[in-house]
């Protein structure tokens, strides 16, 4: 009998990421509900390095895989972390709902047959596991059961849960040698990192006037970044503002872009996407403009609106001329 | 050269709607559209398609869908897809993502293409699974999240840039065939002009169901990785305090919560 939580913990180029010691928590709060014993595993080129940092009180044992690359690979991870459920056999696996995750994740349930969920926002266990997503663009929640699932792979939305504190503990930490020949391969030819922008430091403005795709003409950014000057705010903008072409990466707000944490976020057409409501949470006020009332900003704004974006710009303007 | 290109037509939900039971939206409320993210995919097969100009290449778009997602799957023809199948039966509404992708792979079996092509997402239910699933199903490599997309058919090999967190961009290989999920921003889709609407109409859609694929509804309801129990809307609380009035009563209102709240 499957029993267990097996946590999933995740780096990047040599560091830990945040969501890994958000899953511990996870696990350690089912683990309290009757859910079985946390292992935390970590596949890594040197896992090893990173292995101290897991070291949480209440977790069982860390174990690890030396994944023989030199960096993230897909087809590795899955095959690794597939490897491990067969020897540990967890009732849940816990991954981050990250970029790496979206890699692996859904093929790893689906090979193995598992139950399965992502863009997980809260777990609970109750002789099985239960999980709450959005659905229809975060405007409702499900519930989710997984019946007649022995194990369930379960990838949690990033900062959806708290952290568990590094304690320092050493934990019995346990190496696993995962056979991984006829595994297709990808090849990291480079890596870019975030373009330093001298002009724009988005992450360390006070105020942010931040636009999305409310504003559906290039020609008015122009416009905005205007306003932003008179309003002693740096102009931001959400995804579709730089997929479209019209302000450089340097000014996004959210998961593909930047982390911000202004004293005060003006959201106007931004409806509020999960990817970019990630890249607000330190924010200490948000104030939202949208024509939607339904909009997800407005979950997560401390003020909002429900008005043309363009006809408030215009009565600013006015105010501040 | 065979690209096929799983496509959703997402839904968007009116400002007001109802549900009809514990966990179904009444479809009244509901509008659809094809998914913005495998517009981009598709968009991107099609200039691969364009680039090489050879005899026989074929881009194929693949729903699971009831019918009226039928006029979605025009538009893809209209915007360059060669065919199109949309898959449906009785069993799946409401198939989750691994179930679908189930049902995708055993497509994807028949027409063995060269390159499959997936959304990061779809805008309604924001898996960010299904197209690795289907990988999953159909043991190919995959890479997730691709913003930029360099194949070479003949060598079999992909050069792609993967988006990581934090605008950082990974550049990497990947053998073919592979699933690749493509990030909106890689290309911009076409808008299709009217001859193109036309031609689209003498585009064959062809309409499957499981059996026709091999596939049993037991089997496609067991791939399923979730069971939903409830729809709730979510709780008021922390909802923003609403500032009413005109837009000129609501900017005054931004500017006091600006000097009150912006400086240090």
């Amino acid at each position: 009998m499957s029993a267990g939580v097996l946590v999933v913990a995740e780096a990047r180029d040599g560091e830990l990421r945040d969501v890994s010691l958000e899953l511990a928590g996870s696990a350690l709060a089912l683990s309290a509900e009757g859910a079985g014993p946390v292992r935390i595993l970590l596949v890594d080129p040197d896992p090893d390095r990173l292995a101290g940092a897991l070291a949480v009180d209440g977790v069982e044992e860390v174990l690890t895989v030396a994944s023989g690359t030199e960096s993230f690979e897909p087809h590795v991870w899955r095959a690794a972390v597939a490897a491990v459920i067969d020897s540990v056999d967890p009732a849940l696996v816990l991954l981050g709902h990250t970029v790496d995750g979206f890699g692996y994740g859904p093929a790893l349930a689906a090979a193995g047959g598992f139950g399965f969920a992502s863009d997980v926002t809260a777990v609970s266990w109750d002789g099985s596991p239960r999980a709450r997503r959005g659905a229809y663009g975060d405007k409702l929640e499900a519930e989710l059961e997984f019946p007649d699932k022995q194990r369930t792979v379960l990838m949690l939305r990033a900062g959806a849960a708290e952290p568990a504190p590094a304690t320092g503990t050493a934990v019995p930490a346990r190496a696993i040698e995962v056979t991984l020949e006829g595994v297709a391969r990808t090849e990291r030819l480079g890596l870019r990192v975030a373009e330093g922008d001298g002009e724009v430091d988005i992450a360390e403005a006070e105020i942010l006037l931040s636009i999305g795709r409310g504003v559906d003409d290039g020609g008015e950014v122009e416009r905005f970044e205007e306003l932003a000057a008179r309003l002693g705010a740096q102009l931001s903008v959400s995804r579709p503002i730089v997929d479209a072409g019209w302000a450089s990466n340097a000014r996004q707000v959210g998961q593909s872009g930047k982390t911000v944490k202004p004293r005060l976020y003006l959201a106007l057409g931004i409806s509020g996407a999960v990817q970019h409501l990630a890249g607000i949470r330190g924010a200490e006020t948000v104030v939202a403009v949208n024509t939607d009332p339904e909009a997800p900003i407005f979950a997560v704004a401390h003020y909002g609106a429900v008005a043309d974006l363009f006809e408030v710009a215009k009565e600013l303007e006015r105010a501040l001329a | 050269m065979k690209i096929l290109v799983a496509a959703k037509i997402a839904a968007s939900l009116d400002e007001e709607f109802e549900l009809v039971d514990a966990r179904t939206v009444d479809p009244d409320f509901v509008e659809w559209h094809l998914n913005e993210w495998d517009a981009c995919a598709l968009e991107e097969a099609v200039r691969i398609r364009e680039g090489r100009a050879a005899e026989g290449d074929e881009v194929i778009v693949v729903c699971v869908g009831e019918e009226s997602a039928e006029e979605g799957l025009r538009g893809c023809l209209a915007n360059g897809a060669d065919r199109a199948i949309r898959i449906w039966d009785e069993s799946l509404p409401g198939a989750d993502a691994l179930a679908v992708a189930s049902v995708l792979a055993a497509v994807a079996r028949r027409e063995a293409p060269d390159l499959v092509l997936a959304g990061v997402q779809s805008s309604d239910a924001a898996n960010s699974a299904t197209g690795v699933a289907m990988a999953g199903y159909l043991a190919l490599p995959h890479v997730a999240v691709v913003k930029h997309l360099d194949w070479d058919v003949e060598a079999a090999s992909a050069t792609v840039k993967r988006e990581l967190e934090g605008g950082a961009v990974e550049l990497l290989q990947v053998p073919t065939p592979a699933v690749l999920t493509i990030q909106t921003g890689i290309n911009e889709p076409r808008y299709a002009n009217l001859r193109a609407i036309k031609q689209a109409r003498e585009k064959p859609l062809e309409e499957l169901s499981l059996a026709e694929l091999g596939l049993e509804p037991a089997a496609v309801a067991t791939a399923a990785g979730s069971r939903t129990t409830a729809l709730t809307k979510p709780a008021a609380s922390g909802r923003a305090e609403m500032i009413e009035g005109s837009p000129a009563e609501v900017a005054a209102r931004i500017l006091e919560l600006v000097a009150a709240r912006g400086q240090g």
